[in-house]
């Protein structure tokens, strides 16, 4: 197990935080919101395309700088710290995963070097009821003339919105509940009879909701093979689950950091309220929870990059454990600033908000609980 | 330096491993029992002669205290060769040969403190198991707030003379010998403190088992009446022993997290193991209490947080990052988490969880109401948990005292 971040995994760290709080900042997040821009920021985008970062995962061959998990996993600690809102996830971890664990080598060629170069967004579509349940996928993909025909839906799609293509989870056979049967497929976003109406999310993140009316795929945009998707799907889930983690850590860090500003300017009573025992406590409990929660991602992202063979537990892990701490931290936070807190002036608002997308994404803790003691095997 | 790289460390491992082959005996690889557990001293019984043999060999070798310098009975070893013996010996699965304060605790200070006189006279029966040490810190009055302590200590010309009361003595009717903290000035608080060493069987010292909630006397109430001292066997300075006893404190600190916590035993199966057998599990396996399940599984996800910290800590350590404020966010965790882990295997267990004695019920089944009433002083020893929420609120977050 490796904690101590490479010379090289600190640099990327210490760029990311700079660019993050310089050009992705709360202000800028507030900024975004009242505009009603629906987590479409495509000028910061290509800016982070420049700093490299869609390609953190890629080949070198495709373009990308191959950095690993830890790395892509610092830059996405960073942009939780502001609430950020970007393609990182579902493109540079989930669709670059996707990509690389299950594409053909015709299929990389096509993609990898566009999302490197920032040229190109992908969304994962799984779920389709209103919880995370990619067991119980019911959309199906007919076999139709040389390729697939596609009938369904797709609910609360993280940046579906704007994706440019879509990683789309049907079932060519098996009925919900199987994990065998289910299909990896490559839709882009103005494919004929695919009908995407964009929603506007608590978080200001936005998010889809994906309708499929017979719509036509050619077998070539399969992705893996046929039947067999859950082989790439679940661990490409379980990178998802582990980069959410990150995120949210992120975000926990920046909630504390001010909530702990608070308890040291606010004054009550004649007295700072970082001087009351019962604050100090609790704000000591927040912070010992973070610690605890920090070795659980870096320990998911340690297992992804050594290629260790529990990656699915320490996902489960991390992802249960940095949403029960997002979920205490941001309640705490709104609770310790009192009234302000509760005033959309302040930021307070924006961190519960987006802590509660974060933690139901690809599962809350309900969901890792249960799915922990399945693979520990009670 | 990394394992193969050596070609003197290669040997040692040869030689270690050839060692311990020769002469750990059989039953010494077996899992530990509680009552075969060494403390050596005076009174030990040696329930099973081998451990006896055990300890003897691995003393003759100073390998009950591998890193101490050879001149007072330890093994001289280096950092490295000490880990592949560590690694030898767990290789064997080998029992812990001696448990002793005076190892974990005394040893270490000595070294630092006592004069070569002290070193000579003390540590080599600490390394050979010969006297069981206890310690004395808290008293009645002297708890959270340890360096209020009052137990009297007077320069009698040729001797000391202490009075006063200690409590919570760990094992001080079973010790030998008890390293003290007394007072020798009144009129200061930290600067009157002193670091006593003191024979149990001296006129006027009497200790009292305190009876607990789980049913052991691990405590006493420490009596002291004009206990005479001969002089030099105070440590340190005169009024220099608050220094003393705090690194003595992270010693023991850093054993409590290296041991674990409190009531890890051997050869348990994990709790979803046993909850398997007492609850029941449906056709794929899963526990049939589901609301059990869940709050099972969140248990053993903390474990594994805790553990995992643990290990980021002493890594984040070595590679020389700041990790100083951890401990008290170690302990406050592993108080909480071992608590919630008793209290876990109490209620998986059901109707078994709740014997106190005698039939009907398995020694792992009486064991855990033990267990769980025994963790309840996981956050009361060695610095309250509020102790710790206070020293990492001031020491870690830099929150200020309250004003009156």
């Amino acid at each position: 197990m490796t904690f101590v971040l490479t010379e090289e995994q600190g640099m990327l760290k210490d760029a990311a935080r700079d660019f993050v709080s310089e050009q992705l900042s709360l202000t800028h997040f507030r900024a975004q919101r009242n505009a009603g821009a629906n987590g479409k920021d495509p000028e910061s985008w290509a800016a982070m395309a420049e700093m490299g970062w869609y390609g953190v995962l890629i080949p070198e061959s495709y373009g990308g700088s191959e950095f690993g998990y830890v790395g892509l996993g610092q830059v996405l600690e960073a942009q939780g710290r502001t609430l950020a809102a970007s393609p990182l996830l579902q493109t540079a971890l989930v669709g670059v995963s996707a990509l690389v664990l299950g594409g053909s080598d015709a299929q990389k060629e096509t993609v990898l070097p566009k999302i490197a170069e920032g040229k190109l967004t992908t969304a994962l579509a799984v779920d389709e009821h209103a919880h995370h349940a990619p067991t119980q996928i019911a959309m199906t993909a007919v076999a139709d003339g040389g390729g697939f025909k596609l009938s369904g839906k797709k609910t609360f799609v993280s940046n579906g919105h704007f994706a440019d293509l879509f990683i789309v989870a049907a079932r060519t056979s098996g009925k919900p509940g199987d994990t065998s049967g289910i299909t990896l497929f490559m839709v882009p976003r103005d494919t004929d009879g695919l009908k995407v109406t964009e929603l506007n999310t608590l978080d200001y993140h936005g998010a889809a909701n994906l309708e499929f009316d017979g719509v036509v795929v050619p077998a070539a945009d399969v992705l893996g093979s046929v039947d067999a998707g859950w082989d790439i799907l679940d661990p490409v889930m379980d990178r998802a689950r582990i980069g959410l983690a990150a995120e949210m850590l992120g975000l926990c860090e920046a909630a504390f950091e001010m909530t702990h500003e608070y308890l040291q300017t606010r004054k009550q009573f004649g007295q700072l309220i970082g001087s009351f025992q019962s604050l100090q406590h609790r704000a000591a409990i927040m912070f010992s929870e973070m610690e605890l929660t920090r070795s659980c991602v870096a320990a998911a992202l340690d297992a992804l990059d050594a290629g260790r063979d529990d990656v699915a537990e320490m996902a489960s892990l991390a992802k249960a454990k940095a949403s029960s701490l997002a979920h205490l931290m941001t309640n705490e936070t709104i609770q310790i600033h009192g009234g302000i807190g509760m005033t959309d002036e302040h930021d307070a608002g924006f961190f519960i908000k987006r802590a509660r997308v974060l933690e139901s994404l690809f599962g809350g803790e309900g969901f890792h609980r249960e799915r922990y003691a399945t693979l520990i095997g009670f | 330096m990394a394992d193969g790289m050596d070609p003197t460390l290669d040997q040692f491992r040869a030689e270690t491993r050839e060692w311990l082959e020769e002469n750990c005996p059989p039953s010494m690889r077996t899992p530990q029992t509680e009552d075969e557990v060494v403390w050596g001293g005076r009174g030990e019984k040696f329930k099973n002669p081998e451990s006896k043999l055990w300890l003897e060999r691995m003393a003759s070798k100073g390998w009950t205290a591998p890193t101490w310098p050879k001149a007072y009975g330890g093994g001289g070893l280096s950092k490295e060769e000490n880990q592949i013996l560590q690694q030898e010996l767990k290789r064997i699965k080998a029992r812990v040969a001696l448990n002793s304060f005076g190892l974990w605790m005394l040893g270490p200070v000595l070294l630092e403190y006592a004069n070569e006189e002290q070193k000579q006279k003390f540590l080599p029966d600490i390394v050979q198991g010969k006297i069981r040490w206890c310690q004395g810190y808290s008293e009645p009055g002297a708890g959270s707030d340890l360096a209020g302590l009052q137990t009297k200590c007077e320069d009698k010309g040729d001797h000391w003379l202490v009075n006063g009361q200690k409590v919570w003595t760990s094992y001080a009717d079973q010790a030998d010998w008890i390293f003290c903290l007394v007072r020798t000035d009144t009129s200061t608080k930290h600067e009157g403190i002193s670091f006593l060493l003191f024979d149990m069987q001296s006129e006027g010292v009497e200790a009292r088992p305190i009876k607990l909630i789980s049913g052991s006397s691990p405590f006493c109430e420490t009596f002291f009446n004009d206990v005479k001292v001969p002089k030099d066997q105070l440590v340190g300075r005169l009024n220099g022993g608050w220094e003393i006893a705090k690194r003595l404190l992270q010693y023991e600190r850093s054993n409590i997290s290296a041991s674990g916590f409190g009531g890890e035993r051997t050869g348990i199966p994990p709790i979803y193991e046993i909850a398997k057998k007492y609850v029941g599990t449906d056709a794929e396996g899963h526990l049939l209490d589901n609301d059990l399940r869940m709050r099972l599984s969140d248990l053993v996800m903390s474990e594994k947080a805790f553990k995992l910290t643990v290990a980021r800590m002493a890594e984040q350590s070595k590679a020389g990052e700041e990790v100083g404020h951890t401990a008290s966010i170690i302990k406050y965790a592993a108080a909480k988490f071992n608590q919630y882990k008793t209290e876990m295997t109490v209620e998986t267990l059901g109707y078994q969880g709740l014997g106190w004695e005698g039939e009907g019920f398995s020694e792992m089944e009486l064991h855990a109401p033990k267990a769980m009433l025994r963790a309840k002083a996981n956050s009361i020893e060695g610095g309250t948990s509020e102790v710790n929420l206070n020293v990492i609120a001031k020491r870690v977050l830099g929150l200020k005292e309250h004003k009156g």
